[in-house]
């Protein structure tokens, strides 16, 4: 550092604001909304970590990002140094600086925030995975040299590519299955082009790809191969590409890694769901990200004309702001966030909600949809809501909502979008004898090692914990490749 | 020639070829596309998701048939909507982008004694690996194969190769019994006991099987054709009510229980895309218009 900065000074410095792209342009747009820092307002930013001798935030961090470290480059202005720290850690940085809950990991520990608003390690994490890949190019880290073991990631998410990130530079030979044609799961269907640009995904696992990983797409495991075919003895496996298109089986692993996400939404079972115009947030979301409707008809998948039309979406997460601000973005005049209980026990991001409302999408809190009301054709026109108020904490430590009587609206709507998660697909369990599950279809492992009842075989992310963030099912990922290291490791083999 | 190579092996790994195809009908293409794995693995019944390049829809398709040693599954395409009917200027040595499977439940086969497969216009295709295999199981099989005239009866000879008695109905007379496939169905339910019926094509169809079957009391499988995007239960679209209960289509079927399928929810759902199959068919009719223009011009 160039010159001396007393804690007392830096602590002054105000929390800095990142640009981002005006709510009213936006909102007719499927452009980023956050513009990220500029190279001033991150070394200024960089300088407000007091760099604490015991830092907190780490613990914060579900792969354990050396953030203090990082941070102090950013302020020396080595943006590239400050991106190799970084990526000791964490493979997907660009990824994570958008779509990680910092407010609730990294930054709530910061000690700057008991006082002052804490440091933005979020954006900072981005800025540096931004700065990398724009001026030079994602560089790849040294690897360990060959052990000629081979691991098998089942779904491309965030939980499989961390793991596969690790176990490639431990020194494994990694092959990826992605069940769609696209590469990235949840990140590529679910989040969106404005949240999430797929350009940012696709160099990230391209990243991976020059460290070595192989990617099959059109592999549903289960079907195409099943866990145990995977694991058979004396085959060898045909190079990356597309599963199906040549005649030999995917074998010879002598590890498999679960991370095939959630993948089955939950309905909310009330009558009038199956009407014309009722979708799955994972249906909406997946025919205008990975299939690209709102660029329909140069693409051939459609999806509902949400123009000047009224479109509810009940859910309180970030998948309901990320399918209520799509709506927006395709023309609906009206759109309604529909959540039974208030905003206090929503769990989506602030950030998302702060963005939403900027954008003009309407929250209609405490109400709870009873039923769905369709037209002679059998096309929804609206929706009857019973109004709620909040009662006493439920399991989850929420105040369980408790229905009003005699509250019953109706609210005329077009369009409406389920969002209240998902349940587990049923395809790995109906496949794989030997493997464990629980009442709910998630995954039983050990929690330490993420390792399952079926020797050799490991999971994580959504299919074990059930639907959760970007970064937990990363840290799932990177905890199994450390277990998987280890296992590959172990004497007897 | 090196990178001629490279590109060749390239594209076997990340394409499926197409090694035959013809129109056996009207608007109805028979594929033979290399796809050796999901020969080897599937199964009567079961489907796979096509998507024909990097701007297509993902459509469900229900595997036809399979040769195991040619590294081939079969495809019959009826060419309704602009995905299918590109699909089908498509022929030999053309590739197809995207092919997963196999997908879905394969159909429940077992001995159940006299068991009869009806297929209507495209239908038969599907119905005719289901087919192949109750008759494997022992059943004394018999096929219906229903079509709107003479041409439209498709797999008329496969299916004598294979079934115990084959019976043809045309909506116009022109060929076979004159009339629908459930009159042929109440002849043969009159004069003997019939223990279990599939029936596979248009949703009215099925229906009309259904009711035929329902009040006696005979076991009905239909297959359904629900509006797919991944095919592996992540997305919902394809959600159909059986039993009153909202079934997944893509991961719980597609084969349902005829008698407590609610066909009219269904047809309804199919239509949700109505307007934009019309003018995603328009615009392509229009292109193929203009490039046959310049062809000739």
């Amino acid at each position: 550092m160039t010159e001396k900065i007393t804690n007392k000074e830096r602590m002054k410095i105000p929390r800095q604001v990142m640009p981002e792209q005006n709510p009213a342009e936006r909102r007719n747009n499927f452009n980023e909304v956050n513009l990220g820092f500029t190279e001033e307002l991150a070394k200024m930013e960089a300088l407000r970590c007091i760099q604490c001798p015991k830092p907190t935030c780490i613990e914060g961090c579900p792969v354990g990002v050396k953030i203090g470290e990082f941070i102090a480059l950013v302020a020396e202005g080595d943006f590239l140094g400050a991106a190799d720290k970084m990526k000791e850690d964490n493979l997907l940085p660009a990824i994570c600086g958008r779509v990680c809950p910092q407010e609730e990991q990294c930054e709530i520990k910061c000690v700057v925030g008991k006082k002052n608003e804490p440091v933005a390690i979020g954006r900072l994490e981005r800025f540096v995975a931004d700065f990398e890949r724009e001026t030079i190019g994602i560089r790849t880290p040294n690897l360990k040299p060959k052990t000629r073991k081979k691991v098998a990631i089942v779904g491309s998410g965030p939980s499989g590519l961390s793991c596969a990130g690790d176990l490639i530079q431990m020194g494994h030979d990694v092959t990826v299955f992605e069940a769609l044609h696209e590469l990235g799961g949840v990140l590529i269907y679910g989040i969106p082009e404005f949240r999430l640009p797929k350009a940012i995904v696709k160099a990230e696992i391209d990243s991976l790809k020059n460290l070595g990983v192989e990617f099959v797409t059109n592999a549903v495991i289960g079907f195409t191969d099943t866990i145990d075919e995977l694991m058979q003895k004396g085959i060898s496996s045909p190079p990356a590409g597309k599963a199906g298109s040549t005649s030999l089986t995917q074998g010879g692993y002598d590890a498999v890694f679960i991370a095939v996400g959630a993948g089955l939404p939950y309905f909310l079972n009330v009558p009038g769901e199956n009407l014309n115009g009722v979708y799955s947030s994972n249906e909406f979301l997946t025919r205008v990200n990975l299939m690209k409707a709102y660029r329909f008809p140069e693409f051939d998948t459609p999806v509902f004309n949400c123009k000047d039309k009224n479109v509810a979406v009940f859910g309180g997460g970030n998948t309901a702001m990320d399918a209520v601000r799509t709506s927006k973005r395709l023309g609906a005049k009206n759109a309604y966030i529909i959540y039974r209980r208030s905003d206090i026990e929503m769990p989506a991001r602030a950030e998302e909600i702060h963005h939403a409302k900027e954008e003009g999408i309407e929250f209609i809190l405490l109400s709870n949809p009873v039923e769905f009301i369709g037209d002679e054709k059998g096309w929804l026109n609206s929706v009857k809501l019973l109004k709620m108020e909040l009662g006493e904490p439920d399991s989850s430590g929420r105040r369980r909502p408790v229905p009003i009587q005699g509250s019953e609206y109706e609210l005329p709507i077009d369009m409406a979008v389920i969002a209240i998660g998902n349940g587990s697909n049923p395809i790995i369990q109906k496949t794989t004898p030997g493997l464990d599950f629980n009442k709910w279809g998630n995954i039983l492992v050990d929690e330490a090692t993420m390792k399952t009842s079926k020797p050799g075989v490991f999971a994580g992310g959504d299919i074990v914990t059930g639907g959760a963030t970007v970064i937990l099912a990363m840290g799932a990922g990177r905890k199994a490749a450390k277990a998987i290291n280890e296992y590959l490791n172990r004497p007897s083999v | 020639m090196a990178y001629f190579m490279r590109y060749l092996i390239k594209k076997k790994l990340v394409m499926y070829k197409i090694l035959s195809a013809k129109f056996i009908a009207p608007d109805i293409k028979h594929f033979s596309i290399e796809a050796p794995k999901i020969a080897s693995k599937r199964k009567a019944g079961q489907f796979v998701i096509v998507r024909i390049n990097d701007f297509g829809e993902r459509i469900p398709l229900t595997i036809a048939d399979s040769n195991t040693e040619r590294g081939t599954i079969d495809l019959i395409v009826q060419g309704i909507g602009k995905t299918t009917k590109e699909l089908n200027t498509l022929g030999a040595e053309d590739y197809i982008l995207d092919v997963v499977g196999p997908l879905g439940k394969p159909s429940h086969i077992e001995n159940f004694g006299t068991a009869v497969s009806i297929g209507g216009g495209v239908g038969t295709a599907i119905a005719y690996p289901t087919a192949v295999a109750l008759k494997d199981a022992g059943n004394h099989t018999i096929s219906i194969i229903g079509g709107r005239t003479r041409e439209h009866v498709i797999l008329e000879d496969e299916m004598k190769i294979v079934c115990d008695e084959v019976y043809v109905t045309t909506d116009d007379g022109s060929y076979g019994m004159h009339g629908f496939v459930t009159d042929q169905l109440k002849e043969l339910i009159k004069e003997r006991k019939i223990d279990f019926v599939l029936a596979i094509g248009p949703i009215p169809m099925m229906k009309a099987v259904a009711d035929v079957t329902r009040d006696r009391e005979i076991q009905t499988v239909v297959s359904l054709n629900p509006i797919m995007v991944d095919g592996t239960g992540m997305c919902g679209g394809c959600r159909a009510t059986v039993d009153d209960k909202t079934v997944f289509v893509c991961v719980d079927g597609p084969e349902f229980d005829a008698h407590k399928v609610d066909f009219e929810t269904l047809m309804r759902r199919n239509r949700t895309y109505l307007d934009f199959e019309k003018r995603a068919l328009q615009e392509h009719e229009c292109k193929l218009e203009k490039q046959q223009l310049q062809n000739t011009g």
